[in-house]
């Protein structure tokens, strides 16, 4: 079988799948990195949301052969590390707001938001109603208001 | 509810908060609750002369009540165990689903204990067939019935370890203080409860008295807390079924019919299949046909490629417009018109999806002479004894671990996928983790049924004389357990011989305003779909017509709808939450024309609550671009008013009632199923319209009642029905059209419908254009 080498959460690593395995199963079933959970595998619900060398991606849309070695593929797991620190400030701020309830999609919910963030602060503005409005992850607990507050806070510390 | 104190002598306030726990023998510190006689629900006798349909008979035995009756007789059998490490465990017999209940349950211990939140434990309890009645988590019922028997054998264990302090410090009882895990005695020494767990504990069972921490000096009840799961949510640790690790249990999903319930025939292709890349097992179950691969890619290429003859299913040729048809010829007489003036109105209400975003799933381990499932249960009793059945099992050689869940909405009532997970698992002699495929979980899912709803009130001057409603339902399959309370019950209930679906519908719904004589009625027709109970199960479409009705009899009668409910509501804590709502969001307030304010009622679970939303319908708004998506009406905010009485967590409570106004939007606006040639159109998340950041309130308020109350309400399911019936209520006022069906939308197809065979879509490829 073929082998594909790429990095995730700062480490090298070699999988042995066929190349149109998508990305989310790899990281699940192969490496047991569970954080990015599947929620549709259409690229819809955006449950897996990681990030492909600091953006935004969805790893069930993703055929491991499209990764180069030298790909950063990010996951939950790895967001902290990002920045050196136990929690990256995007995740303080879900804790101070308190958004989880079931939990299933806030790492996609969380790595999104970074990503939406980075890409406002580099267009040099702040982030507005129109921007959280965009963000397509879906939260069937409904936790969409106190997401938009977390964000809005996790932003003035990134 | 029952009131304060105030007024009340000291030994009988005193003696409401006594009870008898259980220290049980073991070689460290275990504490049991057994309810004693002053923990019977406040409940009065039923009168002998109730007849159904009673005026009001939740006002004598409501659902919540005869749930927590049931599960009396085993309340004794929870367990705080304290450990040598300081920690303090609690193995809760519900199931977590997003509600917030282990941290809740944590407060309850920290509380009784006087013991860090963060250094309580808990976790969800395996199947316990002794708890009989004791381990369903369903009618937002958790906190009433578990509030009093947790706090109980909290406080057994201060007690023991107050004991066994005074013992080490060579002090009275009397003289110490357990504060933040600590005993600190008069003279300063100090002992932790860790060094307390072992002397602490008890060489045989015995019965202690305690008496419960009043209100008044309550430090972690009652105050905002955060989940205790929270990091563990954020960092991506925290562990769902499909993330466990169970050796040998590969990735296996179910090749499905395009039909609902379709019964699997032959494969044509089984061996090509077998030979695919990363494919271990291919089995026809009673479900379909079962794949288990190395990875779910690999499951899902599998499920594409299989050829497969099906056979009809349950629901074969039907489409919402013949559905709609057995619900009329089902509903049950309103009577004749009276001579008075009257409104009437038919409401319809699609089938909806309670799928969860996690999808069934569970892991599934059976061996020649036993199981072992993990999976996230509310009924996992019944899920143990169905298993057990299934794979001639005796049910003690089934092990049923209750893992967290990804949500539930009703979904978790049921087990379906363990049951499978466990047929397959025999067939095939390996461990299997099986989930559902998203488009399989909202096509062959359980689904909130099709339902009307009419209602006609009567009227004369300024009196209301009559209100009656005809509600008809696909049937809701309720057979999760709640069936054996109901039979347990059944004989203490003046319900006598209905049945079973009339009771929980009698049981679950009021009229909390004054029009006269009121009747409400269920009836259900056809069992020929996957159903269950969505939550807030009957209310949100019940409590919707009923409100629609009321803001049309209040422009008839000239009335303002705030003004008029405020007059017809029963009593002062109804007016009060609605006051409150109308105050806090301005109601009355100028607005631009396309745009209006809705407010509505409803009381459940011991709790009462009032929404007022504003919405936007003009056309710019409703016809906002959105990619694969629906716009519609957009609600710009949402005020909630809830009074729920004595509140554990109100950090907590504002969550539920945040997702239960999301819900309300979704279900009055934009998600509902359609079915059409025996299958249902909605495939997926891009078909399926819940509520998504482009339909949320851009203002949000939840202001939770101060009470007096001694005693919880229920609220996990409670946000929903007021939230539906506002923004229909609000829709009706922005258009000048009381809307009739709902979702509104349900008229327009939005999406193109995805094939049903193969039954699942390919996943796409193009990710890596899409980053951003």
């Amino acid at each position: 079988m073929p082998e594909y080498t790429f990095r995730v959460n700062g480490e090298q690593v070699t999988v042995d799948v066929p190349g149109d395995v998508r990305l989310l199963w790899v990281l699940r079933d192969i490496l047991g990195i569970t954080g990015p959970k599947y929620g549709c595998g259409i690229n819809v619900c955006k449950a897996c949301t990681s990030h492909v060398n600091g953006r935004a991606v969805n790893p069930c849309a993703v055929p491991v052969a499209d990764l180069r070695p030298t790909d950063e593929v990010t996951t939950i797991e790895g967001l902290a590390a990002t920045v050196g620190e136990d929690l990256h400030p995007m995740q303080r701020a879900w804790i101070d707001h308190d958004v989880a309830q079931c939990g299933y999609c806030q790492p996609g919910q969380i790595m999104a938001a970074v990503a939406l963030v980075r890409r406002v602060a580099a267009e040099g503005r702040e982030i507005t109603d129109a921007d959280l409005d965009g963000l397509r992850n879906i939260c069937r607990c409904g936790t969409y208001f106190r997401i938009r507050e977390a964000i809005r806070a996790g932003a003035k510390d990134m | 509810m029952t009131g304060s104190n105030d007024g009340m002598p000291p030994d009988e306030a005193v003696g409401r908060r006594r009870f008898l726990g259980y220290v049980l023998a073991a070689p460290t510190l275990v504490a049991a609750a057994e309810l004693g006689v002053t923990a019977s629900p406040d409940i009065r006798p039923p009168s002998p002369d109730i007849r159904l349909p009673s005026p009001e008979i939740t006002e004598i035995l409501d659902l919540n009540d005869m749930m927590t009756l049931a599960a009396l007789p085993t309340s004794g059998l929870v367990t705080v165990e304290v450990h040598p490490d300081g920690t303090v465990s609690f193995a809760l017999p519900r199931a977590e689903v997003g509600q917030g209940i282990t941290t809740s349950t944590a407060m309850l211990i920290a509380e009784e204990m006087s013991v860090p939140l963060d250094r309580v434990r808990v976790t969800l309890a395996d199947a316990r067939p002794e708890l009989v009645f004791n381990q369903l988590t369903g009618g937002s019922n958790t906190t009433i019935a578990t509030y009093t028997p947790i706090r109980v054998a909290a406080a057994v264990a201060r007690l023991r370890l107050l004991a066994a302090a005074a013992v080490e410090l060579g002090s009275a009882v009397t003289d110490l203080a357990l504060k933040d895990g600590v005993v600190t005695a008069r003279s300063g020494a100090s002992v932790g409860i860790g060094a307390l767990a072992g002397t602490a504990a008890s060489t045989r069972t015995r019965q202690v008295p305690v008496t419960l921490t009043p209100r008044e000096d309550f430090t972690v009840i009652g105050r905002p807390q955060n989940r205790i799961d929270a990091l563990d949510a954020v960092t991506g640790r925290k562990k769902f079924t499909m993330d466990l690790d169970v050796p040998g249990a590969k990735p296996t999903m179910i090749c499905r019919p395009p039909t609902i319930n379709g019964r699997v025939g032959p494969v044509a292709n089984l061996a090509e299949v077998r030979a695919m890349p990363g494919v271990t097992d291919v089995v026809t179950v009673s479900t379909g046909v079962a794949v288990r691969a190395e990875t779910f890619g690999q499951c899902i290429d599998a499920v594409r490629a299989l050829k497969v003859s099906w056979k009809p299913g349950t629901a074969e040729g039907k489409s919402d417009e013949t559905v709609l048809r057995e619900l009329e010829a089902a509903e049950l007489p309103i009577g004749l018109r009276p001579p008075t003036p009257v409104v009437e109105e038919r409401f319809t209400f699609h089938f909806r999806s309670n799928s969860a975003l996690e999808p069934n799933c569970a892991i599934a381990d059976v061996r020649a002479d036993r199981a072992e499932i993990w999976s996230s249960l509310k009924s996992p009793i019944v899920a143990q004894q169905a298993i057990a059945a299934t794979l001639r099992l005796p049910v003690g050689r089934v092990t049923v671990h209750v893992t967290e869940g990804g949500g539930s909405f009703g979904r978790k009532l049921f087990s379906d996928a363990a049951l499978e997970a466990a047929e397959v698992s025999q067939k095939l002699g390996k461990p299997v983790k099986l989930m559902w495929h998203r488009a399989d979980d909202s096509r062959q899912g359980r689904t909130h049924p099709m339902a009307t709803s009419r209602v006609r009130v009567s009227y004369l001057g300024d009196t209301v004389l009559s209100y009656k409603q005809r509600h008809t339902s696909v049937s809701t399959d309720l057979g999760h357990g709640l069936g054996e309370i109901i039979t347990a019950t059944a004989a203490k209930l003046p319900v006598g011989d209905i049945g079973f679906s009339e009771t929980f519908f009698q049981l679950s719904q009021t009229m909390s305003y004054d029009f006269g004589s009121s009747s409400r009625l269920l009836s259900e027709t056809d069992k020929g779909f996957n159903t269950g109970s969505m939550r807030n199960v009957y209310s949100p479409d019940v409590t919707c017509a009923r409100e629609l009705i009321v803001d049309r009899l209040a422009a008839r009668m000239g009335r303002d709808p705030y003004r008029f409910r405020r007059d017809f509501l029963r009593n002062d804590r109804s007016r009060a939450v609605l006051e409150k709502a109308a105050e806090a969001g301005g109601w009355g307030r100028p607005m631009p024309a396309g745009t209006a304010q809705g407010i509505a009622f409803h009381a459940e679970y011991k709790s009462v609550s009032a929404a007022l939303v504003e919405i936007d319908c003009r056309p710019e708004t409703v016809g906002r671009p959105i990619r694969d998506g629906v716009a519609g009406p957009r609600v710009t905010k949402a005020v909630f008013v809830v009074d729920v009485g004595l509140v554990v967590n109100p950090r907590g409570l504002e969550a539920q009632m945040m997702g239960g106004i999301m819900d309300g939007i979704a279900l009055a606006l934009t998600s509902s199923l359609h079915l059409r040639d025996g299958y249902f159109l909605e495939a997926s998340w891009d078909n399926y319209f819940y509520t998504r950041q482009w339909n949320t309130p851009p203002e949000l308020q939840i202001i939770i009642m101060p009470s007096g109350s001694e005693k919880p309400g229920g609220a996990g399911e409670l946000g929903v029905a007021a939230s539906m019936a506002a923004v229909a209520c609000a829709y009706g006022r922005a258009t000048g059209t009381m809307p009739t069906g709902f979702p509104i939308n349900h008229g327009t197809l939005s999406f193109t419908p995805k094939p049903t065979v193969p039954p699942v879509p390919p996943s796409p490829t193009d990710g890596l254009d899409h980053a951003r």
